[in-house]
């Protein structure tokens, strides 16, 4: 009764953090200069005067702010100024299921290879193995992604040809973005298991299990790892949302028709309906998560249940 | 026997896994090599099936011809759709016949009539008529339609009214079917050139019944422009629409020259990042990019039988001055400015992609306009301007900015630009600021900047697409630069009908631009692309306006492997 | 032989001196011969780069050579213009001397990834400690907060924020910063749930300590660990956010250079022109794994579960 009271709870909670964030974005969208009518060749006044009066701009912004708020509700995100011909609702349907693929393997190598590194790293503390896994996710902490995914690029895509370098149709170059993003993050995941795990085998308990004779691998991944695990489930919460909200950069260096390239190419096009339409989908994916990754740090370390 | 207890801190608690992983590591590195031998390449299935695999910049804002404004969405209408006149594939200078067979002029060329072929279809098979034309431009140029490029229809007498809402009835704008096959357009000025301007995406004819049964004429948002929806009358159909993945067309079979298109579909790829796409083309992914990174441009011309291709291109790359506020109201200035630049250095060693140095400002044509000859790299002359304009030194200008949009290219150019002139004019305070695309649109807009990157592509080969921008008030100018002289000039040319008498007082008005330099004037554009071997008949064109159908895809393998 | 040992034991023991928290950490900070070379490199660097440049032979690192583009490391040549010039690294695309923009690139990213990581650092801890700590409503509000701050479209605030401020480097601090702390806070928030239910807490509040005294002096320098990895982990993400800026046209103006944008040039140069990326990427890297290697010093360092023996 008291998880469905907290659900219960949180879900209203989300729903009034997303609408502050639909509020904010809309009138943040509306105060950057230039508008979606301006282009390279000058558009003579008189017709952006028009451009604004068929979008109905040329309403008071509170009375657009209502009007959209009823679209909303309608499930209708409105059309794209951007991609004209394709309603808001199109474009993020065409980009999603992309992203999604993307971040789920990229979220799928991250953690098989970093969790892993992470626990090696921790047990084999100060010696060879440990600096050297460490000094392999320094790498992929150092270089971002605009460098790693190039070098991918060139190196398994142009020099071995083990994947496509670039485009979505008929192609395999995503592999290559989700080994840029897997990449990426497994790094921060290897620190923080890592650290963490460091914190807790040197905790009373862990003695304990050991002089009472349990196996180490026993005592690494049944007693140890369940606190070590906390601040990598925190952290998950947000990469998560960042996984499948899209990479600009990973999209943009292999060609991928994903959703992280509409964040960014609606702010710049001004395309004030896809701006808040991505927006609100990032929301919801950033509320879905923490609150999944809550119940789950809640799961795993029951001394972190929120209570009064 | 319990196990003896290792140190924790020193060794490890579990197996030393690295050499296993390694050796699976290597297993599965060979298994791929192995596996991922392709023996044709994507670029060769395309050969085989004769499609083309074009590199097309960005995503298309629409696939409207009355909404488009970009030279990537204009190329793909060029495959769909076909107007009045069409593009020559070897000569931007000639006239190929489209939907109309054959054109004639009265003898001011203030009066044009097409007479257009009775066998042009739709794709859904309906005949290709004059009253399509009509429904076309009315379009077009309605002002609640608000097409961005209605002004390409100001030719056309009244239709900057109509446009305006400043006259109601469309029957009184100059162009009417005089019969189904045959098209009269009234011009409110003489224009010999006027099959060149009518070639443009915005005379592209749509058609009506499509278009109302997804909404209004004027509705900009419709579904018609999707694959399924669309009925075009060019060489090919639209398939599909991937937005920032792909789109695709394939043979109109209703085309009236269907036996003559050469290739069976194109399929256009958005691709933003100039370095993917290059990428892409090495891989064999595409035929053609429709741009190269300028750092690789030099290693594609040293190979031997190189993809590269380095051609003029209709476009001038200079700089915007704001002549209504100091430093740069002050036309000594601005000559300093102008005369100090090192056009070669920056061709050669900054964009190194073959352009030319502007020795004025509309890029000259072989058979056309010639403009007058007169910015040139003069270091002592640049500087005796800087003393006539009150400076005693460079170090006593004051502070002001370049201005640009974000871009590694225009940095370059503005870098270099920047150290040319604390070089030569000893000018210490020069800045350059970055700004955000539409933040750049709207500063020059409203004239709030000093200098400001620019560029500017003609729509059609006549001088008058560069030099109309400079008139007071135009829309383009963005300067704040006014000059009668140059109005009244340019006014009296739209009235000669003789071509080489316009050209000369054209060319009277552009010394008058060339000597204010509002403008400062820095290359001629060239189109820098890598083309596949495979890809045949593909001309250089001045104004990189190709006509799909005469394209050929053959295999070029049969002799060598592709440059490896 | 009674005598001997009688003198023997007869000799005082030293008093223990008695020592703080930080001093326990300095001597154990300074047997990490690892984080001390660390710790040195890193002051080496800053020290290059802040200083260095004041001394003569190092030349501007805006000045161009058009025509000397892509000398290797260690030539020397003269430009069309007549102007001699040696370069210790090699030259840019635009003959610029790599090495000396290295060293000016060096001050604007440390700059940035010290002060963005402060501001970072001090908000998200006192927030993430706060709401973990206080729990109940309290908590929920605020991490909603978070979540809306989180979700907010981060490009067009910077392009708004630009427009109505110019592009001043403060700016980017102050953008980059207020972006970290959010992760950070989450972090924070967690571990002090974790640690909200010992034992030491119940003691600490059964001797009537206030609550902000408990976070301020019991749970924050408990968090101490997974804090100074996460910061570690926040120096990067910083000077890369900051690339990613200079990418989209913010931050640090051409011709002027940071290691995000001098590693980002060279990244569009690879193919052709791979010592750009290289050599800036290398000293970044370097500069990274030291401040890695030091965070972990400091951490085993400042744990307060490290026995003195």
């Amino acid at each position: 009764m008291e998880t469905l009271r907290y659900v219960v709870s949180r879900f209203v909670q989300s729903l009034f953090a997303l609408l502050c964030i639909i509020t904010i974005t809309f009138f943040l969208a509306r105060l950057a200069p230039g508008g979606p009518f301006l282009d390279e060749k000058a558009v003579p006044e008189h017709l952006i005067e028009q451009m604004k009066r068929n979008y109905g701009f040329d309403k008071p912004l509170p009375v657009q702010y209502g009007l959209y708020l009823g679209r909303l509700v309608r499930g209708d995100l409105g059309p794209s100024l951007g991609n004209k011909g394709f309603t808001v609702n199109e474009v993020i349907a065409e980009g999603f299921p992309v992203s999604f693929m993307l971040g789920i393997s990229g979220l799928v190598i991250a953690l098989l290879v970093g969790v892993p590194v992470g626990v090696f790293a921790a047990a084999n503390r100060n010696t060879a193995v440990d600096y050297s896994l460490m000094a392999f996710t320094m790498l992929g902490i150092c270089l971002p992604t605009f460098v790693i995914a190039p070098l991918l690029g060139e190196i398994l895509g142009l020099k071995l040809g083990w994947f496509d370098v670039a485009l979505w149709e008929n192609s395999s170059a995503w592999v290559l973005g989700a080994l840029t993003l897997g990449l990426y993050y497994s790094a921060y995941i290897a620190r923080l298991t890592r650290g963490s795990m460091l914190d807790v085998l040197s905790q009373d308990f862990i003695r304990t299990a050991r002089a009472k004779g349990v196996p180490p691998g026993k005592v690494l991944f049944k007693h140890a790892f369940r606190g070590g695990i906390t601040p990598v489930v925190a952290y998950l919460g947000p990469a998560l949302a960042g996984l499948i909200g899209g990479s600009f950069v990973v999209e943009t260096v292999f060609g991928l028709p994903g959703l992280g390239q509409h964040f960014i190419k609606a702010a710049t096009n001004r395309d004030y309906w896809l701006i808040n339409g991505t927006v609100t989908v990032f929301a919801v994916l950033i509320l879905v998560m923490n609150f999944l990754v809550d119940i789950l740090q809640g799961w795993l370390d029951p001394r972190t249940r929120s209570n009064k | 026997m319990p196990r003896p207890f290792p140190q924790p801190t020193r060794e490890g608690y579990l197996p030393d896994l690295t050499l296993f992983s390694l050796r699976g590591f290597l297993i599965v590195a060979l298994l791929f090599s192995v596996s991922s031998c392709r023996d044709e390449s994507k670029v060769d299935i395309a050969t085989r099936e004769k499609i083309l695999l074009l590199g097309n910049g960005g995503e298309p804002k629409a696939l409207d011809p009355h909404i488009v404004s970009s030279v990537g969405d204009a190329n793909i209408l060029r495959s769909t759709f076909e107007g009045l006149v069409t593009y020559h594939p070897e000569n931007d200078m000639l006239h190929e016949p489209g939907v109309a067979e054959r054109w004639e002029a009265n003898a001011d060329f203030s009066e044009w009539r097409f007479f257009l072929r009775k066998n042009a279809k739709w794709s859904n098979g309906d005949p290709v008529t004059a009253h399509d034309f009509v429904y076309s431009f009315h379009r077009i140029l309605h002002p609640k339609m608000a097409a961005p490029y209605a002004s390409m229809l100001y030719f056309l007498k009244n239709g900057e009214a109509f446009n305006k809402g400043e006259i109601d009835d469309f029957a009184r704008v100059g162009v009417k079917a005089v019969n189904d096959f045959e098209l009269l357009c009234t011009l409110d000025r003489p224009a010999p050139y006027f099959p060149d301007v009518v070639k443009h995406t915005t005379w592209l004819p749509v058609h009506r019944g499509n278009i109302e049964k997804f909404g209004a004429m004027t509705d900009s948002y419709t579904e018609w422009q999707k694959p399924g929806n669309q009925i075009s009358n060019g060489a090919f159909m639209l398939t599909d629409w991937r937005i920032n993945a792909q789109i695709k067309v394939r043979r109109n079979p209703h085309y009236w020259d269907a036996a003559n298109v050469k290739p069976n579909g194109i399929n256009f790829y958005p691709i933003d990042n100039n370095f993917t796409e290059e990428k892409a083309f090495r891989n064999g992914l595409i035929h053609y990019t429709y741009t190269t990174p300028e750092n690789l441009i030099e290693d594609y011309k040293k190979m031997e039988n190189t993809p590269l291709r380095i051609e003029t291109y209709n476009g001038s790359y200079f700089y915007r001055c704001n002549v209504t506020q100091a430093p740069t109201d002050n036309a000594d200035f601005r000559r300093a400015l102008a005369y100090s630049v090192n056009q070669e250095v920056i061709v050669k060693y900054v964009t190194r992609g073959g352009q030319q140095p502007a020795y004025a400002f509309t890029p000259p044509s072989e058979d056309g306009y010639h403009p007058p000859d007169v910015i040139h790299y003069d270091p002592d002359k640049a500087l005796e301007y800087l003393e006539k304009a009150g400076y005693a030194s460079g170090a006593d200008v004051p502070e002001f900015t370049i201005i640009l949009n974000t871009s590694e290219a225009h940095k370059s150019v503005a870098v270099a630009i920047q150290d040319m002139w604390k070089k030569t004019l000893g000018i210490k305070n020069v800045k350059i600021e970055n700004q955000e695309w539409k933040v750049f649109q709207q500063t020059v807009l409203d004239i709030n900047y000093d200098v400001a990157r620019a560029g500017w592509i003609g729509d059609y080969v006549d001088p008058t697409t560069f030099l109309g921008m400079w008139v007071t008030g135009d829309s383009n100018n963005n300067t704040g630069w006014s000059n009668p002289d140059y109005d009244r000039l340019l006014r009296e040319s739209s009235l000669l009908s003789d071509p080489a008498q316009r050209y000369a007082k054209l060319a009277e008005a552009e010394s008058i631009l060339l000597d204010q330099v509002p403008v400062l004037p820095l290359y001629w554009y060239t189109r820098v692309y890598l083309l596949h071997p495979d890809v045949k008949n593909w001309n250089p064109l001045l104004l990189d306006n190709h006509p799909y159908k005469h394209i050929d895809l053959q295999s070029s393998k049969t002799v060598k492997e592709g440059a490896q | 032989m009674h005598g001997q040992d009688a003198h023997a034991t007869a000799q005082p023991v030293a008093a223990e001196k008695g020592s703080s928290l930080g001093r326990d950490a300095w001597y154990r900070l300074k047997k990490n011969h690892l984080a001390m070379a660390s710790l040195w490199f890193f002051i080496a660097v800053v020290i290059l780069c802040f200083f260095l440049p004041l001394a003569p032979g190092i030349p501007d690192p805006n000045v161009t050579h058009p025509d000397l583009q892509s000398m290797p490391a260690f030539s020397s040549a003269t430009s069309m213009e007549g102007a001699e010039v040696y370069y210790l690294l090699g030259s840019d695309h635009l003959g610029r001397d790599i090495f000396s923009r290295m060293l000016y690139g060096g001050r604007v990213s440390l700059a940035v990834g010290f002060l963005a990581t402060i501001v970072s650092l001090t908000i998200g801890v006192v927030y993430g400690a706060t709401s973990g700590f206080v729990g109940g409503r309290t908590d929920a509000v605020m991490m909603r907060i978070v979540d809306i701050l989180y979700a907010l479209p981060f490009m067009i605030i910077v392009i708004i924020l630009t427009t109505y401020f110019g592009n001043q480097l403060w700016l980017l601090f102050v953008c980059i910063g207020a972006v970290e702390w959010l992760t950070m806070s989450r972090i924070v928030r967690g571990q002090v749930q974790s640690l909200k239910g010992q034992e030491f807490v119940d003691a600490a509040r059964s001797l009537g300590l206030s609550n902000w005294h408990i976070i301020r002096r019991h749970l924050i320098p408990n968090t101490v660990g997974p804090v100074i990895i996460y910061t570690t982990l926040t120096v990067p993400a910083v000077m890369r956010l900051e690339a990613i800026l200079s990418f989209l046209g913010l931050g640090v103006q051409p011709p002027d250079a940071s290691w995000g944008s001098l590693i980002k040039e060279g990244a569009d140069r690879m193919a052709s022109d791979p010592s750009l990326l290289v050599y800036p990427a290398i000293v970044f890297g370097m500069t990274l794994f030291s401040l890695n290697f030091l965070g972990d010093g400091l951490r085993d360092a400042l744990d307060p579960k490290s026995s003195k023996d």
